[in-house]
């Protein structure tokens, strides 16, 4: 039963992800944890598409969920657009213009230093909005982004209701889940799992592998700027640890809790992480503590994680 | 006028010179770490902050300083040497961010632990009496403990020196660090090595969190910040380069406590630029070699 169910999935992802995600704010307790759900599993799904199929690990991913949600919100708070597209496409353009130029800077070293790398340019970042508080609001965060109505021709839709604002996330994070999808199955997203497997190999296959790291990179920062936009509309403040390195370290999480490399793992691993630390926080003020000690096990003995171990059930060696 | 400003930028210069000194000593571990394991440990900050917190319990202890200074260090290597041993070890033939990985779990860890242990609020180290002054050098004054921060420095800095060229174990790791494979076909066990290694590069990380704690305070994310200005020295120096470490260490301290003096607000930021502009002009940094440990 359960091994056909993950058979369909794996054959046909984007339907599943609609059919679950379309009831899953009545699954959970309260509407806010199921938006909530969605966009981190869209931040985790931008980092999978680094880490897990391309095999680059970044330590700095809050840099462009920071980038997207300072964007939005700078677009909406401090400039005052008046429209929620415009508001979204400068948070998704600030974004893809870090990834390109962290991106570039990044790539030119390779291995490990990596994720030294990124680590390092998002701790610039962070700084900088520290420092740029007549922009950021510094150290108080951006305040003030007002709740505009979604526009589309014909309609205006609001969406101050908890289910409304679900629905308009879903929507976006639904395109962002079928455009991995394109991605994925594209030649291009062949030649990531190529470089992820073994880049020398893809280098002589013909392939400009700084080049095609650069792109997913950028489409990563694309992916992980829409959940920092969708974020900065939910919430409709931009604290400034949005750019701190424990926001690029929570992704990382949850990635792996989930699984890297496979579909629905960042969803899995955003849903399981809040999930744990929704109930945690409430009995032990040193929940970090649990969450780091759960993710070492995860490290070392369930390195596919969660999502990753039950197909390995299924196509890995033959079931009991 | 004139003299007064060139007292404090001597003052200046000094005060960066003792933050170099403890970049140094937190990039010489990691380097070495790295150079002969691949391993990237990002407990790095964590084991620095054990030091400092190591350091408070011991002078709480026996109330000297000097005995905690010899032995938190000390006690930080031994916590390293069962991490390389229980946990590290495992993951020796897997990907090369696992380790990263798996040390990144265990920094949230401990820093989670010492706030259960000693509490959330800082804590005050004090420096021992006799170095607790400051002194008037003709040019300037400076506070003897700093003064004596940059000789503990530079003195562990000459022993390692000459254990790492000098001594037979010491050739043995400069070998493992070039190539494991020949190492080991030649019958040298290096499992002992890397366990030495991390030891050092762990206790160095320990000496640098009790050197630290009098001058910055002593606090669980204490380490946070430090690793990742440690990882920009070892990248702006060149990974696997001890001259490279050193070097890149005073130069990160000095910008730091110069911009510090001119714009404050900019000096986080200058550490990050020279890492920027180091990568495009030298990509495999200022000592290293391209290609190599990659």
């Amino acid at each position: 039963m359960i091994g056909r169910l993950l058979a369909w999935l794996a054959a046909h992802p984007v339907l599943g992800f609609l059919g679950f995600f379309a009831v899953f704010p009545f699954l959970v307790p309260y509407k806010a944890l199921a938006t909530q759900v969605l966009i981190f599993g869209l931040f985790a799904l931008g980092f999978n598409l680094l880490y897990g199929y391309t095999g680059l690990l970044s330590f700095g991913h809050a840099a462009y969920y920071g980038l997207g949600a300072y964007g939005t919100g700078i677009a909406l708070a401090k400039l005052k657009v008046g429209s929620l597209w415009v508001g979204l496409a400068a948070g998704l353009a600030l974004a893809v213009a870090g990834g390109v130029v962290i991106g570039f800077l990044c790539l030119r070293r390779r291995g490990i230093y990596f994720a030294m790398l990124t680590l390092a340019f998002a701790q610039l970042l962070y700084f900088i909005g520290f420092h740029l508080a007549e922009w950021t609001g510094g150290d108080d965060g951006l305040r003030g982004i007002p709740q505009l109505p979604l526009t589309l021709p014909g309609v205006a839709i609001r969406l101050n209701t908890p289910l409304a604002f679900y629905y308009f996330a879903f929507a976006l994070v639904a395109l962002a889940v079928a455009g991995l999808k394109r991605i994925l199955d594209s030649p291009f997203g062949a030649v990531l799992q190529a470089i992820r497997e073994n880049s020398d190999r893809a280098v002589a296959c013909g392939y400009d592998i700084t080049r095609v790291k650069l792109l997913s990179f950028v489409f990563s920062a694309l992916f992980t700027g829409l959940a920092g936009a969708l974020d900065a509309l939910r919430l409709t403040v931009v604290p400034i640890e949005s750019l701190y390195w424990t926001t690029s370290g929570q992704v990382v999480i949850m990635t792996l809790l989930g699984g890297a490399g496979t579909f629905f793992g960042p969803f899995v691993g955003a849903a399981t992480f809040l999930v744990l630390e929704d109930r945690l926080s409430l009995f032990i003020e040193s929940w970090p503590l649990v969450i780091g000690a759960i993710f070492m096990v995860f490290v070392l003995f369930l390195p596919r994680g969660i999502w990753g171990t039950l197909q390995g059930g299924l196509h890995g060696r033959p079931r009991a | 006028m004139i003299d007064i400003s060139a007292s404090a930028l001597a003052a200046q210069i000094f005060t960066g010179l003792v933050l170099g000194g403890i970049f140094v000593l937190l990039a010489i571990g990691l380097s070495l770490i790295f150079g002969l394991m691949t391993v990237v440990n990002f407990a790095h900050g964590s084991l620095y902050m054990l030091g400092a917190y190591f350091g408070f319990f011991l002078l709480g202890l026996t109330g000297s300083f000097w005995v905690a200074l010899a032995l938190a260090p000390l006690l930080v290597g031994v916590f390293g040497l069962l991490v390389e041993r229980v946990l590290v070890r495992r993951l020796y033939g897997r990907s090369i961010d696992d380790p990263l990985l798996l040390t990144f779990g265990l920094s949230l860890v401990l820093v989670e632990a010492v706030k259960l242990v000693w509490g959330k609020v800082g804590l005050t180290l004090d420096p021992p009496r006799e170095l607790g002054a400051a002194v008037n050098l003709g040019f300037m004054t400076f506070p003897v403990y700093r003064l004596f921060v940059i000789a503990v420095t530079a003195l562990v800095l000459l022993v390692l020196w000459l254990f790492l060229e000098r001594t037979n174990v010491g050739l043995v790791i400069r070998a493992g660090s070039r190539d494991p494979l020949m190492v080991r076909a030649l019958g040298v066990d290096l499992g002992r090595i890397w366990l030495l290694v991390f030891g050092i590069g762990t206790g160095l990380a320990g000496l640098a969190g009790i050197l630290a704690g009098p001058m910055r305070g002593v606090y669980a994310e204490m380490g946070v910040t430090i690793v990742i200005e440690s990882f920009v020295v070892v990248v702006v120096g060149g990974m696997g380069s001890l001259v490279g470490a050193i070097v890149a260490g005073v130069l990160i301290g000095e910008v730091v406590s110069l911009t510090t003096f001119v714009a404050p607000q900019l000096a986080e930021i200058m550490v990050f630029v020279v890492m920027a502009l180091v990568l495009l002009v030298r990509p495999s940094g200022l000592f290293g070699e391209a290609g190599l440990l990659e």
